[in-house]
């Protein structure tokens, strides 16, 4: 099960008729147990509105006058706080409901204010992860959450409209505070990736593509690659905030090294192949070749 | 009017003590109210509770910066009414700010 997936269990405090109130003190606590351990809490008050129920398992948890009371409906159960605590009986009836548990993740991903977003693709183009999407309106989305790097805003800073919000994020804009026009022109918010690696940046990314395979197929010289690519992860972690544990789930040196070594020997018996094919087979004649 | 509170469980960018005191506040008000661990964890699930929060009539919410709490409903799947939903933020007020806005 993805870590985005599964209900959780709703746990409804039980004070009107049948049960006796909590104290003051003792819900406080209750509630604040429950929402440390990832329960969802509903305090009902007679009169009052709260969310209405939906499909999600519920706990009934009180100093139930009665003993537990008999439903027809699976998912409701009752516990009585006079007999059980409430953390174990919300951790019993979760297991019993298979309601979702409390996991280590973070909840870190984008979240795209529409009103600024121009769908300009650079945060899908930008993002290694494959957390982007496009729907079927052609629309940006945030397809995968779950791939997202926990405490990576980067994303985020490449975004030319302050468009992408990470909640949990502990400055602003980015956190959702109002977007100010200093935060649009200020440079750690608004990384410019054409100036970052000079100039036009497409036509950057061709020119070094060119000279990239003219260099590879002169001088093949790894170890300038290497430091180049340090480099370049060095400017990139400074500029856009990128923790170091991101950085880490990039391919190693070692990686691109066995990467690079498997690709040479393709390529040798590729060569090998062709060689072999060119060896046994005859030239094309005249005819062959419609001449 | 509903009354929603984000306890943030799953980090600590909201202050401890506002929220822990507008928590206690709320408990001890005797105002029917909704709690949950964390917005973000149900935006990101999609969760059809947020529906039920977002759905009706007048919603007070307790959270974060109005944007994100905004942008994450519609991210969940269910956006927010235009009108009619108040949003406190935890991380900038006081809790006694809040609560006056969330009980008044």
């Amino acid at each position: 099960m993805s870590r985005t997936e599964g209900k959780n269990l709703r746990v409804v405090l039980s004070e009107g008729p049948g049960s006796t109130p909590l104290g003051d003190g003792d819900r406080y606590r209750v509630l604040s147990v429950l929402l440390d351990n990832g329960f969802e809490v509903t305090r009902p008050v007679a009169g009052q509105e709260v969310a209405p129920p939906d499909d999600a398992p519920v706990l009934v948890l009180g100093l139930l006058h009665d003993g537990p009371l008999v439903t027809e409906d699976q998912d409701v159960h009752f516990r009585n706080l006079a007999e059980v605590d409430a953390l174990d009986a919300a951790r019993e009836v979760r297991e019993v409901t298979g309601a979702r548990k409390l996991d280590a993740w973070k909840p870190w991903f984008p979240v795209i204010d529409f009103s600024r977003c121009t769908n300009c693709m650079q945060c899908l183009t930008f993002c290694l992860f494959d957390v982007y999407g496009v729907d079927n309106k052609k629309q940006i989305t945030v397809q995968n959450q779950d791939n997202c790097k926990t405490d990576c805003p980067a994303c985020s800073r490449v975004c030319p409209e302050v468009a992408i919000l990470f909640p949990k994020y502990a400055k602003g804009p980015i956190n959702g505070d109002v977007v100010r026009e200093a935060d649009i022109q200020r440079e750690a918010m608004k990384v410019d990736i054409s100036t970052l690696l000079g100039g036009d940046l497409y036509g950057s990314l061709r020119t070094r593509q060119k000279a990239a395979r003219q260099r590879f197929s002169t001088e093949r010289d790894e170890s300038k690659a290497l430091l180049e690519r340090k480099r370049c992860l060095g400017t990139l972690k400074k500029a856009l905030d990128i923790p170091d544990e991101v950085l880490m789930t990039l391919p190693s040196a070692e990686d691109i090294e066995e990467r690079a070594a498997r690709a040479k020997a393709k390529l040798a018996t590729r060569q090998a192949r062709s060689q072999t094919v060119a060896d046994v087979r005859p030239a094309p004649s005249d005819t062959e070749w419609g001449i | 009017m509903k009354i929603l509170y984000c306890h943030c469980t799953y980090a600590k960018v909201v202050p401890p003590d506002v929220k822990k005191d507008v928590l206690r506040q709320l408990s001890d008000s005797g105002q029917a109210f909704d709690a949950v661990a964390d917005l973000c964890d149900m935006s990101a699930r999609k969760d059809p509770a947020l529906r039920k929060i977002a759905e009706g009539g007048c919603t007070r919410i307790a959270a974060c910066y109005p944007r994100a709490v905004k942008w994450l409903f519609h991210a969940g799947g269910m956006p927010l009414p235009d009108e009619g939903v108040a949003v406190l933020n935890m991380r900038e007020h006081s809790a006694d700010e809040v609560v006056r806005e969330l009980l008044k």
